[in-house]
């Protein structure tokens, strides 16, 4: 029956057909519950990530991505591969990156998405992880004046479409009696592009985002961010729903970055680490169970990320902390022994 | 025999039909069972449910509280609005400077040529990029608005007008407006019948200006001037007051205009090009001004070339304006296909129905096209 349709669609050009067919072939799961099948069968990661945010997913002038998001691809393909290079990655607008991964387009989304019940619940994937806590917050000319969030009733918002930003913004103002008009633009250059040439008296998005942004600015002096967060913006990787096994291997990949931070093992020191009878350790490079085989992947994936990529601190400071232009403190993201929410379920 | 090649070329058309219908059903059904595989959510329910973001620019009342099928009817009359606005804008454009390509004057044609090739030549989205970022950075914050007497702003917010304010009273000269028209059509009717009985056509306009005064004098006796404007202030960050054109609207309503006008003008020129150059010798033959001449006799016959490929460029236009969502003007396709449907995330059943109601808008303007071109085809063919 499927031949006949296809011929008739191919002889006919009958385009509402082919439209429709499109989107149905789109979202026809054909290996939902396979993933990482269709991963080693290709050979490579398919990676939904932003189109272009410092410190998270941002590509160079030679089009190699760095970032804490890329990192999280990074390591998912060293604990498949033994590599990090085997990874596409693809860049996807706000709006279009549910859609992407729903249809089978990226295998893995991170790209600074807020983990968010509606996300998790309705939308046909699960978040596997948080790598970045954040929360909303608002940058205005210091030329205004303004020192509170407060003092912004009747401004003009610039945010991107099709964001928690979005709803945190207009729940913010209405709750707070302030009117307030706001201009969403698809594309994170164009949100910032309008607000620089005035367009807005501010600009909203995440902490960081804002952080990252400013540093393009001609004049960054001229722009400050406001004390206040309105919002919790725990960012995190999601996959399809459906394949749990899939999941595991994008969560433990996550989670093996916080541990070997926990247990003090990072890219560098991880062949004198492997010296030490500590279980733990021994547990996470591998030399002890069967963990990796019980995801369905190497013996050594651990192992692998950590010398691939390293460690969550590591990743923390090259991408987004003191390594980086951005030089944003550890803060929520310290591990949960110096005051920060990043921890790892044990690895046993 | 006839009867048996009727009778195949019935089964197989009915083949054909049955066919597709199985066809689509099976391409739903999959569709519908696989999203359910998927654990999305499906189904129009959403529609009923809070929106919870704003809006910048709605032409009906609209807040946080409203629903889902409230943004799509908000960002439905958004996209009506800057493709009436951009149509009638280009076809004024468009017939001026396609008359211009024919002109005698060497000085107008030239412009003229120069005007189609620039914007015709250049793809649209980068034009409205330009019009929107181009013009937003040379323009002043509210503060150091450019005034224009003081009543209107012009500033990287907006372009801010005053509004008019009707109090109680105003409905009378809207009757009396009423009444005006009436009597305008009516007069013209005893133009044409005295015409058709002595030859000479009579004057409306000394009728006409006695109705104007004599009617403004009784209303303004009766109700007094029941008008007010609204004149827009600078208060905090932004004007309050009139009626604010945002620079969304602005820029993408100039460049739809701008873009369509160049090739709304090449397709008056070829409509007027196809008619004899006879036609035109003949008028003059009979002693026929110019411009009557072009009024009565070429302009309706060339309408006949005009009207279909005039009716595509509606039609492109109407679509094009989804390229608004590069700029955040909220039309359909921002508001609705795009942060609704990232809030819900739908895709099937939202994209299903913005492209209906494109669909929609494409055959309504078509189907009033071609009513308006069959009118205009019999009155050229007497």
């Amino acid at each position: 029956m499927r031949l006949i349709l296809s011929k008739i669609s191919k002889n006919l050009k009958v385009s509402p057909i082919v439209i429709i067919s499109f989107i149905a072939s789109g979202l026809y799961p054909a290996y939902a519950d396979k993933t990482l099948e269709t991963v080693k069968e290709n050979g490579y990661i398919k990676c939904g990530v932003s189109q272009g945010l410092m410190g998270f997913s941002n590509p160079d002038d030679k089009g190699n991505w760095t970032g804490i998001d890329v990192d999280v691809c990074r390591a998912v393909s060293a604990a498949i591969f033994g590599s990090d290079k085997n990874v596409k990655y693809i860049a996807l607008s706000n709006k279009e990156r549910f859609a992407a991964l729903q249809s089978g387009e990226v295998e893995v989304l991170s790209r600074n998405t807020t983990y968010s019940m509606q996300r998790d619940t309705a939308l046909g994937i699960d978040f596997v992880g948080i790598n970045y806590y954040d929360g909303q917050s608002f940058m205005v000319r210091k030329e205004l004046g303004v020192k509170s969030i407060s003092e912004l009733s009747g401004a003009s918002l610039c945010a991107n479409l099709g964001t928690t930003t979005e709803l945190n913004a207009a729940d913010y103002f209405t709750s707070a009696g302030m009117d307030y008009e706001i201009i969403t633009f698809e594309k994170a250059d164009e949100t910032v592009s309008a607000y620089n040439s005035g367009r807005c008296d501010v600009y909203t998005t995440d902490q960081s985002g804002l952080y990252a942004q400013r540093l393009k600015f001609t004049n960054p002096d001229e722009h400050m961010i406001l004390p206040e967060v309105i919002s919790k913006e725990p960012l995190g990787p999601a996959v399809r729903q459906g394949d749990s096994q899939w999941a595991d291997i994008v969560r433990w990949s996550l989670y093996a970055m916080i541990s070997a931070e926990e247990l003090g093992v990072s890219s560098k020191n991880i062949d004198s680490k492997a010296q030490l009878r500590n279980p733990d350790i021994q547990r996470l490079l591998g030399n002890d169970g069967t963990f990796g085989e019980n995801l369905g992947i190497r013996k050594d994936w651990a192992k692998q990320i950590i010398i691939h990529v390293g460690n969550y601190g590591e990743s923390f400071e090259r991408n987004v902390g003191k390594g980086s232009p951005l030089g944003i403190a550890r803060g929520q993201n310290a591990l949960w022994r110096n005051g920060g929410l990043q921890y790892s379920p044990p690895i046993r | 025999m006839r009867f048996w090649r009727k009778a195949f070329s019935w089964s197989v058309q009915l083949l054909f039909l049955g066919t597709v219908i199985y066809g689509v059903t099976w391409l739903a059904g999959n569709t519908v069972e696989n999203l359910a595989r998927q654990g999305t959510a499906s189904g129009f329910g959403f529609l009923d449910s809070r929106a919870g973001f704003g809006i910048s620019q709605t032409l009906i009342d609209y807040s946080e509280d409203s629903t889902y099928g409230r943004v799509l009817v908000v960002g439905l009359l958004n996209t009506l609005l800057v493709a009436f606005v951009s149509i009638f804008l280009a076809t004024l454009i468009g017939f001026l400077v396609g008359v211009g390509r024919l002109s005698k004057n060497g000085l107008v044609r030239l412009l003229s040529v120069i005007y189609i090739e620039t914007f015709r030549n250049v793809p649209l989205l980068l034009q409205i990029m330009f019009w929107y970022f181009g013009v937003l950075r040379n323009l002043n914050p509210p503060r150091q608005a450019n005034s224009i007497f003081d009543v209107a702003f012009l500033s990287n917010r907006g372009f801010v007008i005053p509004s008019p304010v009707f109090l109680e009273g105003s409905m009378a000269y809207g009757i009396g407006v009423i009444i005006l028209l009436i009597g305008l059509i009516l007069g013209r009717r005893w133009q044409t019948r005295r015409q058709m009985e002595t030859g000479m056509r009579p004057s409306l306009w000394p009728f006409l200006l006695g109705a104007i005064v004599s009617i403004v004098i009784a209303l303004y006796a009766l109700v007094g001037w029941p008008f007010e404007l609204d004149i827009p202030a600078l208060k905090g960050f932004n004007f309050k007051g009139g009626i604010n054109l945002v620079p969304e609207f602005l820029a993408l309503t100039f460049a739809l205009s701008v873009y369509t006008a160049a090739f709304i003008a090449e397709i008056v020129r070829a409509g007027i090009q196809s008619v004899s150059h006879g036609q035109t010798e003949a008028g003059r033959a009979l002693g026929m001004p110019s411009r009557l001449s072009m009024r009565l006799i070429i302009i309706p016959q060339a309408m006949r070339v005009i009207i279909p490929p005039l009716t595509s460029q509606y039609l492109n236009l109407t679509k094009n304006s989804s390229l608004a969502v590069a700029i955040a003007y909220p039309d359909i396709v921002s508001v609705f296909a795009g942060t609704a449907l990232n809030q819900v995330g739908q895709a099937v059943e939202i994209i299903f129905i913005t492209m209906l109601i494109y669909l929609g808008l494409s055959l309504l303007t078509s189907l009033s096209m071609n009513f308006y071109n069959n009118r205009v085809s019999k009155k050229g063919a007497q």
